[in-house]
């Protein structure tokens, strides 16, 4: 069985490829479905697959950057992307991002950071998941509202803290095609400056919270905003590979074998949000934000409580891994299913 | 300082600025730490031996590489997924669904 695995030519080590290229598929889906990069389910995975962790930022911000550069192309087509507003949150969320960074140096002169941030981040996701729950809990209430009254014309709606940041009339005032809305520019920047200051202090790709910001802050339907944040995701998948690749720490075979099943899986995904409305989206991305706070957590006690550690960083991989395959699966039936409905309609 | 002089100082410290600030940017874990790691391309052979040998031999060929390799393969193995899923009949240029 030695063909099925291939020495890294830098790394130096075999690696299991078929094992690449499954994981490429999972986070492909999960990336394209949900606009995100998934560098958080990523590195466990590479880990696991005996990958020395010197390379795995690196071969993952490559094979992250082709994967969301064919869905990006994908949700284009679809009129998900609105590319103007992706390149003006992305002036915000570089100049973030640095002062973020930033914020963390100073921080760690002043002491240990690591678990201060890990914190900020459990809070921060925790805040998330309560808000795309809280959400679609208020829909659901006012749906059985409205069958209640015989009001079924009435659409529901949830969440809407965008309508009041609409009101803000300060110049330059924008029209934004694809997301469909009207606001002031500073809107999205500063939006944009604070999710990048954040994934800068947290040492993350942002889309985590990127996605979520630009449905409850800047008002895009959840498609638009999934389309829009890959956009973002593949600039800087683009820039970060080059950077990372220069400093010597990108496995090029793992990433193009990755990519391999990453750039079918993306595709997928991307489809897939043609037969899942935006609310559905939304309910499973609450999921993944879960089940990341959750790893979350294990790490930290993996931290707190040394003589569990190898017992907490495990369950916390296996708990990420099993996230990836679930969440694929769920994603992947339900574009079987939406294909079949669309092909039998067409007959 | 002569203006040519300043031009390429400016252009030195853009180069600085593209490789050396985003450093920062992508820091999904930890740092790359400041060693140089070196390809073994002893047990290599073949493409896999030239491809190690171009690593320790140049980070900016490998780099241009890799920004090249990586978008064209994304896209054809995304188009080849294309032509798959529009060969079995699902329409790849519209969305109906919409938020809810």
């Amino acid at each position: 069985m030695d063909w099925l695995y291939v020495l890294m030519p830098i790394a130096g080590v075999e690696i299991f490829w078929p094992g690449l290229i499954i994981l490429g598929i999972g986070v492909g889906i999960i990336g394209g479905f949900f606009g995100m990069g998934g560098a958080w389910m990523v590195t466990p995975g590479l880990n696991i697959l005996g990958f020395p962790m010197a390379f795995a930022i690196g071969t993952d911000i490559a094979h992250m950057a082709g994967k969301s550069l064919i869905a990006t192309m994908r949700h284009g087509k679809f009129g998900n992307v609105d590319y103007k507003l992706g390149l003006i949150m992305l002036v915000g969320t570089v100049v973030g991002f640095e002062l973020g960074a930033q914020m963390v140096m100073w921080l760690e002169r002043l002491g240990s950071v690591e678990v201060v941030v890990r914190y900020l981040y459990l809070f921060l996701l925790t805040g998330i998941a309560w808000l795309v729950f809280a959400d679609v809990a208020k829909i659901k209430r006012k749906e059985r509202e409205n069958l209640h009254s015989g009001e079924t014309n009435e659409q529901a709606k949830g969440i809407e803290w965008h309508k009041t940041f609409h009101k803000i009339k300060i110049p330059p005032m924008m029209h934004f095609k694809e997301a469909g809305i009207y606001c002031s520019a500073w809107l999205p920047i500063m939006v944009s400056f604070l999710t990048g200051w954040l994934a800068g202090i947290l040492g993350i790709g942002g889309g985590l919270i990127r996605m979520p910001s630009l449905i409850y802050l800047v008002g895009c339907p959840t498609h638009v905003a999934v389309g829009t944040d890959l956009f973002e995701v593949m600039i800087s998948g683009l820039y970060g590979a080059a950077t990372y690749t220069f400093k010597g720490r990108t496995e090029l075979v793992a990433a193009i074998i990755m990519l391999v099943g990453a750039s079918i899986g993306a595709q997928v995904g991307t489809v897939a949000t043609k037969y899942i409305k935006g609310y559905g989206i939304r309910v499973v991305f609450g999921y993944a934000v879960i089940g990341c706070a959750i790893s979350i957590v294990l790490k930290l006690l993996a931290k707190q409580i040394p003589a569990y550690s190898s017992l907490f960083d495990g369950t916390a991989t296996a708990l990420i891994l099993g996230l990836v395959f679930a969440m694929s699966a769920y994603i992947f039936i339900m574009m079987i299913k939406g294909a079949k409905a669309e092909i039998a309609a067409k007959k | 300082m002569t203006l040519k002089k300043r031009i390429k100082r400016v252009i030195q410290w853009i180069v600085m600025g593209v490789f050396f600030w985003p450093s920062l940017l992508w820091a999904a874990g930890e740092k790359a730490e400041a060693i140089v790691i070196v390809a073994d391309t002893r047990k290599l052979s073949g493409m896999m031996a030239w491809w190690g040998n171009l690593y320790n031999e140049s980070h900016v060929y490998f780099m241009l590489l890799t920004i090249v390799l990586i978008p064209i393969i994304g896209v054809l193995f995304g188009t080849v997924a294309d032509f798959i899923m529009a060969h079995i009949g699902i329409d790849l240029k519209s969305r109906e669904l919409a938020e809810h």
